[in-house]
Protein backbone atom coordinates (compact mmCIF):
# COMPACT_ATOMS: atom_id res chain seq x y z
CA UNK A 1 0.00 0.00 0.00
CA UNK A 2 2.59 2.42 1.17
CA UNK A 3 4.22 1.79 -2.11
CA UNK A 4 2.47 3.74 -3.91
CA UNK A 5 2.18 6.99 -4.56
CA UNK A 6 -0.62 9.25 -2.55
CA UNK A 7 -3.10 9.95 -4.08
CA UNK A 8 -4.65 12.28 -1.29
CA UNK A 9 -2.00 14.09 0.82
CA UNK A 10 -1.66 17.75 3.27
CA UNK A 11 1.27 18.61 5.16
CA UNK A 12 0.77 21.02 8.09
CA UNK A 13 -3.04 21.23 7.19
CA UNK A 14 -4.24 24.34 9.44
CA UNK A 15 -7.61 26.09 10.03
CA UNK A 16 -8.54 28.86 12.70
CA UNK A 17 -12.15 30.02 13.07
CA UNK A 18 -11.60 33.37 14.91
CA UNK A 19 -9.07 31.95 17.77
CA UNK A 20 -10.03 28.61 17.65
CA UNK A 21 -7.74 26.07 16.20
CA UNK A 22 -10.24 23.90 14.44
CA UNK A 23 -7.75 21.85 12.60
CA UNK A 24 -3.97 22.07 13.64
CA UNK A 25 -0.83 21.16 11.54
CA UNK A 26 -2.66 17.90 9.79
CA UNK A 27 -0.03 15.69 8.40
CA UNK A 28 -2.00 13.21 6.53
CA UNK A 29 -1.58 10.45 3.37
CA UNK A 30 -4.34 8.64 1.96
CA UNK A 31 -3.47 6.12 -0.96
CA UNK A 32 -5.30 4.66 -4.07
CA UNK A 33 -7.50 1.53 -3.19
CA UNK A 34 -7.08 2.67 0.58
CA UNK A 35 -9.84 2.05 3.08
CA UNK A 36 -9.77 4.48 5.87
CA UNK A 37 -11.84 5.84 8.48
CA UNK A 38 -11.49 9.30 10.83
CA UNK A 39 -13.07 8.85 14.06
CA UNK A 40 -13.24 11.55 17.09
CA UNK A 41 -15.64 13.03 19.12
CA UNK A 42 -18.25 15.44 18.17
CA UNK A 43 -16.32 19.22 17.52
CA UNK A 44 -13.15 17.30 16.75
CA UNK A 45 -12.90 18.84 13.37
CA UNK A 46 -13.62 15.68 10.90
CA UNK A 47 -16.18 17.96 8.78
CA UNK A 48 -13.91 20.70 8.78
CA UNK A 49 -11.11 18.61 7.79
CA UNK A 50 -13.14 17.38 4.69
CA UNK A 51 -13.70 21.15 4.08
CA UNK A 52 -10.26 21.63 3.73
CA UNK A 53 -9.59 19.08 1.32
CA UNK A 54 -12.50 19.31 -0.47
CA UNK A 55 -11.99 23.24 -1.16
CA UNK A 56 -15.33 24.50 0.69
CA UNK A 57 -13.09 25.87 3.06
CA UNK A 58 -9.69 27.60 2.44
CA UNK A 59 -6.52 26.15 5.40
CA UNK A 60 -5.31 29.05 7.29
CA UNK A 61 -2.14 27.52 6.21
CA UNK A 62 -0.75 24.28 5.10
CA UNK A 63 -1.51 22.46 1.64
CA UNK A 64 -3.42 19.70 0.07
CA UNK A 65 -1.98 17.68 -2.54
CA UNK A 66 -4.44 15.55 -5.03
CA UNK A 67 -2.56 12.86 -7.15
CA UNK A 68 0.82 14.97 -6.47
CA UNK A 69 -0.40 18.06 -7.72
CA UNK A 70 -1.15 20.95 -5.28
CA UNK A 71 -4.44 21.83 -5.09
CA UNK A 72 -4.62 24.52 -2.24
CA UNK A 73 -5.66 27.71 -4.48
CA UNK A 74 -7.94 25.28 -6.42
CA UNK A 75 -11.61 25.85 -5.80
CA UNK A 76 -14.03 23.34 -5.15
CA UNK A 77 -15.10 22.25 -8.81
CA UNK A 78 -11.21 22.23 -10.22
CA UNK A 79 -10.63 19.16 -7.30
CA UNK A 80 -13.80 17.41 -8.61
CA UNK A 81 -12.79 17.68 -11.92
CA UNK A 82 -9.44 15.79 -10.65
CA UNK A 83 -11.64 13.01 -9.17
CA UNK A 84 -12.37 14.16 -5.55
CA UNK A 85 -15.99 13.37 -4.65
CA UNK A 86 -17.79 14.11 -0.74
CA UNK A 87 -21.20 13.44 0.64
CA UNK A 88 -22.33 16.02 3.28
CA UNK A 89 -23.17 15.33 6.97
CA UNK A 90 -25.91 17.54 6.21
CA UNK A 91 -27.82 15.97 3.15
CA UNK A 92 -27.44 18.58 0.40
CA UNK A 93 -29.58 17.44 -2.56
CA UNK A 94 -32.02 19.50 -4.65
CA UNK A 95 -35.12 18.68 -3.06
CA UNK A 96 -37.91 19.74 -5.28
CA UNK A 97 -36.03 17.72 -8.46
CA UNK A 98 -37.10 14.08 -8.76
CA UNK A 99 -33.85 11.39 -7.53
CA UNK A 100 -33.64 10.61 -10.91
CA UNK A 101 -33.14 14.55 -12.14
CA UNK A 102 -30.74 14.10 -8.91
CA UNK A 103 -28.57 11.95 -10.19
CA UNK A 104 -28.73 13.15 -13.92
CA UNK A 105 -27.45 16.62 -12.99
CA UNK A 106 -24.09 15.23 -11.52
CA UNK A 107 -23.65 12.62 -14.45
CA UNK A 108 -23.94 15.56 -16.74
CA UNK A 109 -21.45 17.74 -15.30
CA UNK A 110 -19.17 14.48 -14.92
CA UNK A 111 -19.36 13.27 -18.96
CA UNK A 112 -18.81 17.35 -19.76
CA UNK A 113 -22.65 17.10 -21.42
CA UNK A 114 -24.00 20.03 -18.83
CA UNK A 115 -22.93 22.89 -21.48
CA UNK A 116 -25.61 21.39 -24.04
CA UNK A 117 -28.33 24.00 -24.01
CA UNK A 118 -30.20 23.10 -27.13
CA UNK A 119 -30.29 19.16 -26.93
CA UNK A 120 -33.20 17.98 -24.42
CA UNK A 121 -31.73 16.70 -21.07
CA UNK A 122 -34.64 14.07 -21.63
CA UNK A 123 -32.77 12.63 -24.82
CA UNK A 124 -29.50 11.81 -23.07
CA UNK A 125 -29.78 7.92 -23.28
CA UNK A 126 -26.51 7.14 -22.33
CA UNK A 127 -26.27 9.32 -19.30
CA UNK A 128 -29.66 8.22 -17.94
CA UNK A 129 -28.42 4.75 -18.60
CA UNK A 130 -25.66 5.07 -15.96
CA UNK A 131 -28.29 7.74 -13.50
CA UNK A 132 -30.39 4.12 -13.70
CA UNK A 133 -27.50 2.02 -12.89
CA UNK A 134 -26.55 4.15 -10.16
CA UNK A 135 -30.06 4.03 -8.32
CA UNK A 136 -30.11 0.62 -9.00
CA UNK A 137 -26.90 -0.20 -7.06
CA UNK A 138 -28.08 2.29 -4.06
CA UNK A 139 -31.56 0.49 -4.17
CA UNK A 140 -33.37 3.82 -4.77
CA UNK A 141 -34.90 2.20 -8.44
CA UNK A 142 -38.43 2.81 -6.90
CA UNK A 143 -38.76 5.52 -6.36
CA UNK A 144 -36.83 7.46 -9.21
CA UNK A 145 -40.03 9.57 -9.89
CA UNK A 146 -40.07 11.05 -6.93
CA UNK A 147 -39.00 14.56 -5.55
CA UNK A 148 -36.16 14.14 -3.53
CA UNK A 149 -37.92 15.63 -0.41
CA UNK A 150 -40.42 12.98 -0.06
CA UNK A 151 -38.33 10.28 0.34
CA UNK A 152 -37.40 9.19 4.06
CA UNK A 153 -34.49 10.87 5.25
CA UNK A 154 -32.61 7.26 5.07
CA UNK A 155 -33.23 6.99 1.70
CA UNK A 156 -31.81 10.61 0.90
CA UNK A 157 -28.77 9.38 2.78
CA UNK A 158 -28.50 6.86 0.15
CA UNK A 159 -29.23 9.52 -3.06
CA UNK A 160 -26.76 11.44 -1.52
CA UNK A 161 -23.84 9.23 -2.09
CA UNK A 162 -25.36 8.19 -5.43
CA UNK A 163 -25.37 11.98 -6.22
CA UNK A 164 -21.36 11.34 -5.62
CA UNK A 165 -20.96 8.30 -6.95
CA UNK A 166 -22.46 9.58 -10.24
CA UNK A 167 -18.48 11.49 -10.37
CA UNK A 168 -16.41 8.73 -10.72
CA UNK A 169 -14.22 9.90 -8.15
CA UNK A 170 -10.54 8.77 -7.37
CA UNK A 171 -11.20 9.49 -3.50
CA UNK A 172 -14.29 9.90 -2.28
CA UNK A 173 -14.95 11.41 1.22
CA UNK A 174 -18.17 10.16 3.15
CA UNK A 175 -18.68 12.64 5.94
CA UNK A 176 -21.15 10.56 8.56
CA UNK A 177 -22.97 8.74 5.58
CA UNK A 178 -24.91 6.60 7.93
CA UNK A 179 -25.93 9.66 9.85
CA UNK A 180 -29.43 9.25 9.86
CA UNK A 181 -30.10 5.72 8.72
CA UNK A 182 -30.65 3.20 11.41
CA UNK A 183 -28.14 1.27 12.82
CA UNK A 184 -29.21 -1.93 11.57
CA UNK A 185 -29.15 -1.39 8.50
CA UNK A 186 -26.05 0.94 8.17
CA UNK A 187 -24.48 -2.63 6.33
CA UNK A 188 -26.44 -1.37 3.64
CA UNK A 189 -23.65 1.53 3.00
CA UNK A 190 -20.64 -0.80 3.49
CA UNK A 191 -22.32 -3.31 0.43
CA UNK A 192 -22.62 -0.20 -1.92
CA UNK A 193 -19.09 0.56 -0.96
CA UNK A 194 -18.02 -2.75 -1.71
CA UNK A 195 -19.17 -2.60 -5.27
CA UNK A 196 -17.02 0.68 -5.89
CA UNK A 197 -13.75 0.09 -8.21
CA UNK A 198 -10.88 -1.76 -5.72
CA UNK A 199 -8.55 1.31 -6.73
CA UNK A 200 -11.07 3.96 -6.01
CA UNK A 201 -9.57 5.68 -2.01
CA UNK A 202 -12.25 5.83 0.57
CA UNK A 203 -12.51 8.27 3.45
CA UNK A 204 -15.09 7.46 6.16
CA UNK A 205 -15.99 9.59 8.47
CA UNK A 206 -19.10 7.71 11.42
CA UNK A 207 -19.61 8.11 14.89
CA UNK A 208 -20.82 4.18 14.57
CA UNK A 209 -17.98 2.16 15.44
CA UNK A 210 -19.29 -1.21 14.31
CA UNK A 211 -19.25 0.05 10.71
CA UNK A 212 -15.61 1.68 11.16
CA UNK A 213 -14.10 -1.35 12.49
CA UNK A 214 -15.39 -3.63 9.37
CA UNK A 215 -14.60 -0.94 6.91
CA UNK A 216 -11.48 -0.02 7.67
CA UNK A 217 -7.95 -1.36 6.77
CA UNK A 218 -6.65 1.75 9.08
CA UNK A 219 -8.02 4.30 11.35
CA UNK A 220 -7.11 7.74 12.30
CA UNK A 221 -7.86 9.46 15.50
CA UNK A 222 -8.49 13.35 15.37
CA UNK A 223 -8.81 15.24 19.04
CA UNK A 224 -9.20 18.81 18.77
CA UNK A 225 -8.32 18.95 15.71
CA UNK A 226 -5.03 17.67 15.27
CA UNK A 227 -3.95 13.28 14.53
CA UNK A 228 -4.12 11.74 17.49
CA UNK A 229 -2.91 8.55 16.52
CA UNK A 230 -3.25 6.40 13.35
CA UNK A 231 -3.40 2.50 13.24
CA UNK A 232 -5.39 -0.36 12.05
CA UNK A 233 -8.56 -1.11 13.75
CA UNK A 234 -6.61 -3.91 16.16
CA UNK A 235 -4.02 -0.88 17.64
CA UNK A 236 -6.40 1.65 17.37
CA UNK A 237 -9.54 -0.27 19.54
CA UNK A 238 -6.24 -1.14 21.81
CA UNK A 239 -4.77 1.95 22.51
CA UNK A 240 -5.77 3.34 25.85
CA UNK A 241 -6.15 7.13 25.01
CA UNK A 242 -8.53 6.38 22.46
CA UNK A 243 -10.90 4.40 24.96
CA UNK A 244 -10.40 6.65 27.68
CA UNK A 245 -11.58 9.79 24.71
CA UNK A 246 -14.22 6.82 23.78
CA UNK A 247 -14.96 6.05 27.53
CA UNK A 248 -14.76 9.35 29.00
CA UNK A 249 -16.42 11.56 26.34
CA UNK A 250 -18.28 13.54 28.61
CA UNK A 251 -15.50 14.29 30.81
CA UNK A 252 -13.13 15.01 27.53
CA UNK A 253 -16.37 17.65 26.87
CA UNK A 254 -16.48 19.29 30.06
CA UNK A 255 -12.43 19.71 30.13
CA UNK B 1 -39.85 15.88 -17.43
CA UNK B 2 -39.45 14.22 -13.97
CA UNK B 3 -40.49 17.46 -11.49
CA UNK B 4 -42.77 17.39 -8.63
CA UNK B 5 -45.72 18.92 -10.76
CA UNK B 6 -44.99 16.22 -13.45
CA UNK B 7 -44.65 13.74 -11.03
CA UNK B 8 -47.99 14.38 -9.82
CA UNK B 9 -49.23 14.36 -13.39
CA UNK B 10 -47.39 10.64 -13.32
CA UNK B 11 -49.31 9.86 -9.91
CA UNK B 12 -52.59 10.89 -11.33
CA UNK B 13 -53.06 10.22 -15.08
CA UNK B 14 -56.00 11.91 -15.78
CA UNK B 15 -56.00 11.90 -19.74
CA UNK B 16 -57.95 15.56 -19.80
CA UNK B 17 -55.65 17.24 -17.57
CA UNK B 18 -52.51 15.66 -19.62
CA UNK B 19 -53.77 16.68 -22.76
CA UNK B 20 -55.04 20.56 -21.80
CA UNK B 21 -51.46 21.33 -20.76
CA UNK B 22 -50.50 20.56 -24.53
CA UNK B 23 -53.73 21.83 -26.12
CA UNK B 24 -54.76 25.11 -23.80
CA UNK B 25 -51.52 27.02 -24.71
CA UNK B 26 -51.51 26.14 -28.36
CA UNK B 27 -54.84 27.47 -28.61
CA UNK B 28 -54.13 30.56 -27.07
CA UNK B 29 -51.26 31.43 -29.69
CA UNK B 30 -53.59 30.91 -32.68
CA UNK B 31 -56.32 33.15 -30.42
CA UNK B 32 -53.56 35.55 -30.23
CA UNK B 33 -53.01 35.47 -33.97
CA UNK B 34 -56.83 36.50 -34.41
CA UNK B 35 -56.61 39.32 -32.64
CA UNK B 36 -56.29 42.30 -35.45
CA UNK B 37 -58.93 40.56 -37.52
CA UNK B 38 -61.41 40.36 -35.07
CA UNK B 39 -60.22 42.91 -32.43
CA UNK B 40 -58.66 45.90 -34.46
CA UNK B 41 -58.82 48.37 -32.29
CA UNK B 42 -56.98 46.36 -29.16
CA UNK B 43 -53.75 45.65 -31.82
CA UNK B 44 -51.70 48.07 -30.53
CA UNK B 45 -52.38 47.24 -26.70
CA UNK B 46 -52.04 43.47 -27.69
CA UNK B 47 -48.68 44.46 -29.47
CA UNK B 48 -47.20 46.13 -25.71
CA UNK B 49 -48.53 43.33 -23.71
CA UNK B 50 -46.74 40.90 -26.16
CA UNK B 51 -43.43 42.69 -26.05
CA UNK B 52 -44.02 42.98 -21.92
CA UNK B 53 -44.77 39.16 -22.19
CA UNK B 54 -41.34 38.59 -24.07
CA UNK B 55 -39.49 41.10 -21.77
CA UNK B 56 -40.82 38.97 -18.81
CA UNK B 57 -40.24 35.65 -20.48
CA UNK B 58 -36.13 36.51 -20.45
CA UNK B 59 -36.53 37.78 -16.69
CA UNK B 60 -38.33 34.19 -15.89
CA UNK B 61 -34.84 32.58 -17.31
CA UNK B 62 -33.14 34.20 -14.72
CA UNK B 63 -35.52 34.82 -11.33
CA UNK B 64 -37.61 31.44 -12.49
CA UNK B 65 -34.91 28.87 -13.50
CA UNK B 66 -31.63 29.93 -11.70
CA UNK B 67 -33.09 31.71 -8.74
CA UNK B 68 -31.33 35.17 -9.68
CA UNK B 69 -34.00 38.36 -8.61
CA UNK B 70 -33.00 41.19 -10.12
CA UNK B 71 -34.12 44.54 -9.78
CA UNK B 72 -32.16 45.84 -13.04
CA UNK B 73 -34.16 44.40 -15.30
CA UNK B 74 -34.98 47.12 -17.44
CA UNK B 75 -31.09 48.28 -18.06
CA UNK B 76 -31.14 45.56 -20.56
CA UNK B 77 -34.45 46.45 -22.02
CA UNK B 78 -33.33 50.08 -22.62
CA UNK B 79 -29.97 48.96 -23.66
CA UNK B 80 -32.13 47.34 -26.94
CA UNK B 81 -34.81 50.02 -26.87
CA UNK B 82 -31.88 52.98 -27.55
CA UNK B 83 -29.25 50.38 -29.22
CA UNK B 84 -32.55 50.03 -31.71
CA UNK B 85 -33.76 53.90 -31.55
CA UNK B 86 -30.16 55.42 -31.93
CA UNK B 87 -29.30 53.08 -34.85
CA UNK B 88 -32.79 54.13 -36.72
CA UNK B 89 -31.60 57.97 -36.46
CA UNK B 90 -28.49 57.62 -37.63
CA UNK B 91 -27.30 54.60 -39.65
CA UNK B 92 -29.79 52.31 -40.77
CA UNK B 93 -33.67 51.74 -39.70
CA UNK B 94 -34.06 48.22 -40.91
CA UNK B 95 -36.08 46.47 -38.33
CA UNK B 96 -34.21 43.38 -38.88
CA UNK B 97 -30.80 44.53 -38.07
CA UNK B 98 -31.55 46.92 -35.28
CA UNK B 99 -33.08 44.62 -33.39
CA UNK B 100 -30.85 41.94 -33.67
CA UNK B 101 -28.28 45.12 -32.79
CA UNK B 102 -30.25 45.93 -30.20
CA UNK B 103 -29.85 41.98 -28.78
CA UNK B 104 -26.30 42.57 -29.11
CA UNK B 105 -26.02 44.95 -27.32
CA UNK B 106 -27.78 44.19 -24.26
CA UNK B 107 -25.73 41.33 -24.47
CA UNK B 108 -22.76 42.71 -23.72
CA UNK B 109 -24.24 44.97 -21.08
CA UNK B 110 -25.56 41.83 -19.70
CA UNK B 111 -21.87 40.19 -19.87
CA UNK B 112 -20.06 43.47 -18.71
CA UNK B 113 -22.54 44.01 -15.81
CA UNK B 114 -23.25 40.50 -14.99
CA UNK B 115 -19.49 39.15 -14.74
CA UNK B 116 -18.97 41.51 -11.72
CA UNK B 117 -22.51 41.24 -9.98
CA UNK B 118 -22.52 37.73 -10.22
CA UNK B 119 -19.64 37.49 -7.85
CA UNK B 120 -22.42 38.11 -5.41
CA UNK B 121 -25.71 36.43 -4.77
CA UNK B 122 -29.02 37.05 -3.12
CA UNK B 123 -29.45 40.72 -1.67
CA UNK B 124 -25.81 41.88 -2.53
CA UNK B 125 -26.72 41.02 -6.13
CA UNK B 126 -30.33 42.78 -5.81
CA UNK B 127 -28.46 45.98 -5.10
CA UNK B 128 -26.05 45.63 -7.46
CA UNK B 129 -28.45 45.35 -10.34
CA UNK B 130 -30.16 48.21 -8.89
CA UNK B 131 -27.42 50.12 -8.65
CA UNK B 132 -26.10 49.24 -12.09
CA UNK B 133 -29.38 50.52 -13.49
CA UNK B 134 -29.67 53.65 -12.10
CA UNK B 135 -26.39 54.77 -13.03
CA UNK B 136 -27.18 53.33 -17.03
CA UNK B 137 -30.28 55.62 -16.34
CA UNK B 138 -28.61 58.33 -15.17
CA UNK B 139 -25.85 57.56 -18.24
CA UNK B 140 -28.64 58.28 -20.67
CA UNK B 141 -30.26 60.91 -18.90
CA UNK B 142 -27.43 63.21 -19.26
CA UNK B 143 -26.27 61.98 -22.54
CA UNK B 144 -28.96 64.31 -23.82
CA UNK B 145 -27.29 64.74 -27.33
CA UNK B 146 -27.32 60.77 -28.03
CA UNK B 147 -30.15 59.86 -25.93
CA UNK B 148 -32.17 62.92 -26.10
CA UNK B 149 -32.28 62.75 -22.72
CA UNK B 150 -35.36 63.57 -20.71
CA UNK B 151 -37.44 63.73 -23.92
CA UNK B 152 -36.46 60.56 -25.18
CA UNK B 153 -35.74 59.84 -28.64
CA UNK B 154 -38.70 61.06 -30.61
CA UNK B 155 -39.58 60.35 -34.03
CA UNK B 156 -37.79 57.36 -34.76
CA UNK B 157 -39.13 55.51 -37.65
CA UNK B 158 -38.23 51.93 -38.93
CA UNK B 159 -38.02 51.02 -42.92
CA UNK B 160 -40.38 48.31 -43.56
CA UNK B 161 -40.24 44.63 -42.52
CA UNK B 162 -38.16 42.62 -44.46
CA UNK B 163 -38.53 45.28 -47.09
CA UNK B 164 -42.37 44.79 -47.45
CA UNK B 165 -44.57 45.00 -44.38
CA UNK B 166 -44.75 48.67 -43.34
CA UNK B 167 -45.83 49.88 -40.08
CA UNK B 168 -49.11 50.56 -40.29
CA UNK B 169 -51.10 53.09 -38.25
CA UNK B 170 -53.27 50.36 -37.11
CA UNK B 171 -50.28 48.06 -35.76
CA UNK B 172 -51.07 44.87 -37.24
CA UNK B 173 -47.38 44.40 -38.68
CA UNK B 174 -46.00 45.73 -35.52
CA UNK B 175 -48.68 42.88 -33.48
CA UNK B 176 -47.73 39.91 -36.08
CA UNK B 177 -43.91 40.82 -36.07
CA UNK B 178 -43.74 41.26 -32.20
CA UNK B 179 -45.89 37.94 -31.86
CA UNK B 180 -43.14 36.48 -33.89
CA UNK B 181 -40.46 37.22 -31.88
CA UNK B 182 -42.13 36.41 -29.31
CA UNK B 183 -42.80 33.08 -30.44
CA UNK B 184 -39.24 32.43 -31.30
CA UNK B 185 -38.16 33.30 -28.01
CA UNK B 186 -40.42 31.14 -26.78
CA UNK B 187 -39.19 28.31 -28.14
CA UNK B 188 -35.63 28.63 -27.78
CA UNK B 189 -36.32 29.62 -23.81
CA UNK B 190 -38.49 26.22 -23.71
CA UNK B 191 -34.83 24.12 -25.55
CA UNK B 192 -32.84 25.64 -23.13
CA UNK B 193 -34.91 24.93 -20.16
CA UNK B 194 -35.22 21.48 -21.03
CA UNK B 195 -31.72 20.98 -21.64
CA UNK B 196 -29.28 19.67 -19.10
CA UNK B 197 -27.48 23.35 -19.62
CA UNK B 198 -31.34 24.31 -18.27
CA UNK B 199 -31.50 21.42 -15.66
CA UNK B 200 -28.28 22.66 -14.09
CA UNK B 201 -29.96 26.20 -13.67
CA UNK B 202 -32.42 24.72 -11.52
CA UNK B 203 -30.18 22.67 -9.49
CA UNK B 204 -28.09 26.21 -8.68
CA UNK B 205 -31.74 27.70 -7.86
CA UNK B 206 -32.24 24.78 -5.20
CA UNK B 207 -28.76 24.29 -3.73
CA UNK B 208 -26.43 25.91 -5.62
CA UNK B 209 -23.37 24.52 -2.69
CA UNK B 210 -24.56 20.71 -4.08
CA UNK B 211 -23.74 22.23 -7.67
CA UNK B 212 -20.36 22.90 -6.65
CA UNK B 213 -19.58 19.66 -4.74
CA UNK B 214 -20.79 18.04 -8.18
CA UNK B 215 -18.17 20.07 -10.10
CA UNK B 216 -20.13 22.42 -11.44
CA UNK B 217 -18.88 25.98 -12.37
CA UNK B 218 -21.63 28.05 -10.87
CA UNK B 219 -20.38 31.27 -11.98
CA UNK B 220 -19.88 30.81 -15.46
CA UNK B 221 -23.33 28.78 -15.43
CA UNK B 222 -24.79 31.52 -13.77
CA UNK B 223 -23.12 34.52 -16.76
CA UNK B 224 -24.45 32.62 -19.54
CA UNK B 225 -27.90 32.15 -18.17
CA UNK B 226 -27.76 35.96 -17.46
CA UNK B 227 -26.60 36.99 -21.14
CA UNK B 228 -28.99 34.81 -22.69
CA UNK B 229 -31.37 36.17 -20.57
CA UNK B 230 -30.56 39.62 -21.05
CA UNK B 231 -30.60 39.07 -25.35
CA UNK B 232 -33.78 38.51 -25.08
CA UNK B 233 -34.58 41.46 -22.76
CA UNK B 234 -32.60 43.57 -25.39
CA UNK B 235 -34.84 42.20 -27.98
CA UNK B 236 -37.90 43.31 -26.35
CA UNK B 237 -36.53 46.80 -25.80
CA UNK B 238 -35.71 47.18 -29.45
CA UNK B 239 -39.57 45.67 -30.33
CA UNK B 240 -40.67 48.52 -28.16
CA UNK B 241 -38.70 51.16 -29.73
CA UNK B 242 -39.83 49.69 -33.51
CA UNK B 243 -43.51 49.80 -32.36
CA UNK B 244 -44.32 52.58 -31.00
CA UNK B 245 -41.60 54.37 -32.73
CA UNK B 246 -40.10 56.30 -29.38
CA UNK B 247 -38.12 55.69 -26.86
CA UNK B 248 -38.06 57.01 -23.46
CA UNK B 249 -36.27 57.39 -20.35
CA UNK B 250 -38.55 55.39 -18.60
CA UNK B 251 -37.22 52.19 -20.54
CA UNK B 252 -34.43 51.99 -18.13
CA UNK B 253 -36.55 52.80 -14.86
CA UNK B 254 -36.60 51.21 -11.70
CA UNK B 255 -40.33 51.46 -12.27
CA UNK B 256 -40.04 49.40 -15.24
CA UNK B 257 -37.84 46.54 -13.32
CA UNK B 258 -40.22 46.32 -10.53
CA UNK B 259 -43.60 46.18 -12.98
CA UNK B 260 -41.79 43.27 -15.18
CA UNK B 261 -40.85 41.63 -11.53
CA UNK B 262 -44.28 41.96 -10.66
CA UNK B 263 -45.55 40.66 -13.49
CA UNK B 264 -43.84 37.54 -13.59
CA UNK B 265 -44.42 36.76 -9.68
CA UNK B 266 -48.19 37.32 -10.24
CA UNK B 267 -48.08 34.87 -13.25
CA UNK B 268 -46.05 32.31 -11.45
CA UNK B 269 -42.19 32.31 -12.37
CA UNK B 270 -40.04 29.05 -12.86
CA UNK B 271 -42.97 27.71 -15.35
CA UNK B 272 -42.62 28.93 -18.67
CA UNK B 273 -46.23 30.58 -18.91
CA UNK B 274 -45.72 32.42 -16.07
CA UNK B 275 -45.37 35.52 -17.90
CA UNK B 276 -48.07 34.57 -20.52
CA UNK B 277 -50.61 35.01 -17.35
CA UNK B 278 -49.00 37.86 -15.25
CA UNK B 279 -48.52 40.58 -17.71
CA UNK B 280 -52.05 41.02 -19.44
CA UNK B 281 -53.74 40.21 -15.80
CA UNK B 282 -51.10 43.11 -14.54
CA UNK B 283 -51.44 45.25 -17.57
CA UNK B 284 -55.60 44.72 -17.10
CA UNK B 285 -55.30 45.76 -13.44
CA UNK B 286 -53.42 48.38 -13.99
CA UNK B 287 -55.94 49.87 -16.61
CA UNK B 288 -58.64 49.39 -14.69
CA UNK B 289 -57.55 51.02 -11.16
CA UNK B 290 -55.39 53.77 -12.71
CA UNK B 291 -58.14 55.00 -14.75
CA UNK B 292 -59.40 56.90 -11.94
CA UNK B 293 -56.31 58.11 -9.94
CA UNK B 294 -52.77 56.69 -11.15
CA UNK B 295 -52.67 56.63 -6.52
CA UNK B 296 -55.28 53.75 -6.58
CA UNK B 297 -53.03 51.36 -8.97
CA UNK B 298 -49.75 52.50 -6.81
CA UNK B 299 -52.08 50.82 -4.05
CA UNK B 300 -53.47 48.03 -6.24
CA UNK B 301 -49.45 47.23 -6.72
CA UNK B 302 -48.99 47.02 -3.59
CA UNK B 303 -51.85 45.03 -2.74
CA UNK B 304 -51.18 42.13 -5.40
CA UNK B 305 -47.50 41.85 -4.22
CA UNK B 306 -48.44 41.37 -0.51
CA UNK B 307 -51.46 38.81 -1.88
CA UNK B 308 -48.62 36.86 -3.92
CA UNK B 309 -45.95 36.70 -1.78
CA UNK B 310 -47.92 35.94 1.42
CA UNK B 311 -50.76 33.36 0.14
CA UNK B 312 -49.90 32.81 -3.34
CA UNK B 313 -46.23 32.04 -3.64
CA UNK B 314 -46.48 29.82 -6.94
CA UNK B 315 -48.57 32.91 -8.57
CA UNK B 316 -51.42 32.51 -10.52
CA UNK B 317 -50.28 29.18 -12.38
CA UNK B 318 -49.25 27.95 -8.83
CA UNK B 319 -52.77 28.43 -7.78
CA UNK B 320 -53.88 26.41 -10.19
CA UNK B 321 -51.98 23.70 -10.35
CA UNK B 322 -52.25 23.34 -6.50
CA UNK B 323 -56.09 23.27 -6.89
CA UNK B 324 -55.96 20.99 -9.63
CA UNK B 325 -53.82 18.63 -7.63
CA UNK B 326 -56.15 18.60 -4.41
CA UNK B 327 -59.20 18.07 -6.81
CA UNK B 328 -57.15 15.30 -8.75
CA UNK B 329 -56.90 13.65 -4.82
CA UNK B 330 -60.33 14.29 -4.13
CA UNK B 331 -61.50 12.64 -7.40
CA UNK B 332 -59.15 9.74 -6.41
CA UNK B 333 -60.57 9.23 -2.57
N1 LIG C 1 -18.08 28.01 10.06
C1 LIG C 1 -17.66 27.89 11.35
N2 LIG C 1 -17.41 28.98 12.07
C2 LIG C 1 -16.98 28.87 13.35
N3 LIG C 1 -16.79 27.72 13.97
C3 LIG C 1 -17.01 26.58 13.30
C4 LIG C 1 -17.48 26.61 11.94
N4 LIG C 1 -17.62 25.34 11.52
C5 LIG C 1 -17.29 24.56 12.55
N5 LIG C 1 -16.91 25.29 13.61
C6 LIG C 1 -16.45 24.77 14.89
O1 LIG C 1 -15.32 23.97 14.64
C7 LIG C 1 -15.33 22.83 15.46
C8 LIG C 1 -15.22 21.59 14.61
O2 LIG C 1 -16.41 21.42 13.87
P1 LIG C 1 -16.62 20.22 12.86
O3 LIG C 1 -17.98 20.35 12.30
O4 LIG C 1 -15.50 20.16 11.92
O5 LIG C 1 -16.56 18.97 13.85
P2 LIG C 1 -16.90 17.45 13.57
O6 LIG C 1 -15.75 16.67 14.06
O7 LIG C 1 -17.34 17.25 12.18
O8 LIG C 1 -18.12 17.23 14.57
P3 LIG C 1 -19.37 16.21 14.44
O9 LIG C 1 -18.89 14.88 14.86
O10 LIG C 1 -20.36 16.76 15.40
O11 LIG C 1 -19.83 16.26 13.04
C9 LIG C 1 -16.58 22.89 16.29
O12 LIG C 1 -16.25 23.41 17.55
C10 LIG C 1 -17.45 23.85 15.54
O13 LIG C 1 -18.29 24.55 16.44
MG1 LIG D 1 -19.01 16.63 11.27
Amino acid sequence: MSGSAPILETRGLTRFFGPVRVTGDVDFTLHPGERRAIIGPNGAGKTTFVNLLSGRLAPSSGQVFLGGENVTAMSEARRIKLGLGRTFQITSLFPNLSVRKNVFLAVAEHEGVAWNLFRSAASHRRQFDRVDELLDRVGLSDVAEVPAQDLPYGRQRLLEIAVTLALRPRVLLLDEPAAGIPTSESHIILSILDTLPKDIAVLLIDHDMDLVFRFAQRITVLVQGSVMVEGTPAEIAANERVRKIYLGESDHAAA
Amino acid sequence: MTDRSNAAVLVLPQAGTVGARKILPMLLWVAALAIPTFAPGYTPLASQIVVMILFALSLDLLVGFTGIVTLGHAALFGAGAYTAGIMALRLTNDPLITALSGMAVAALVGLVTGSCMLRTKGLAFLVLSLAAAFMLHELANMATSVTGGDDGLQGVSFAPLLGVFEFDFRGQTAFYYSLACLFAAFLLVRRVVNSPFGWSLRGIRENDGRMRAIGCPIYRRRLAAYVISSALAGLAGALQAQITQFVALRSLSLELSGDVLIMLILGGAGRLYGAFVGVPLFMFAQDLLAKEDPANWYLGQGVILLVMTLFVPGGVLGLVERVRRSLGRGGRR
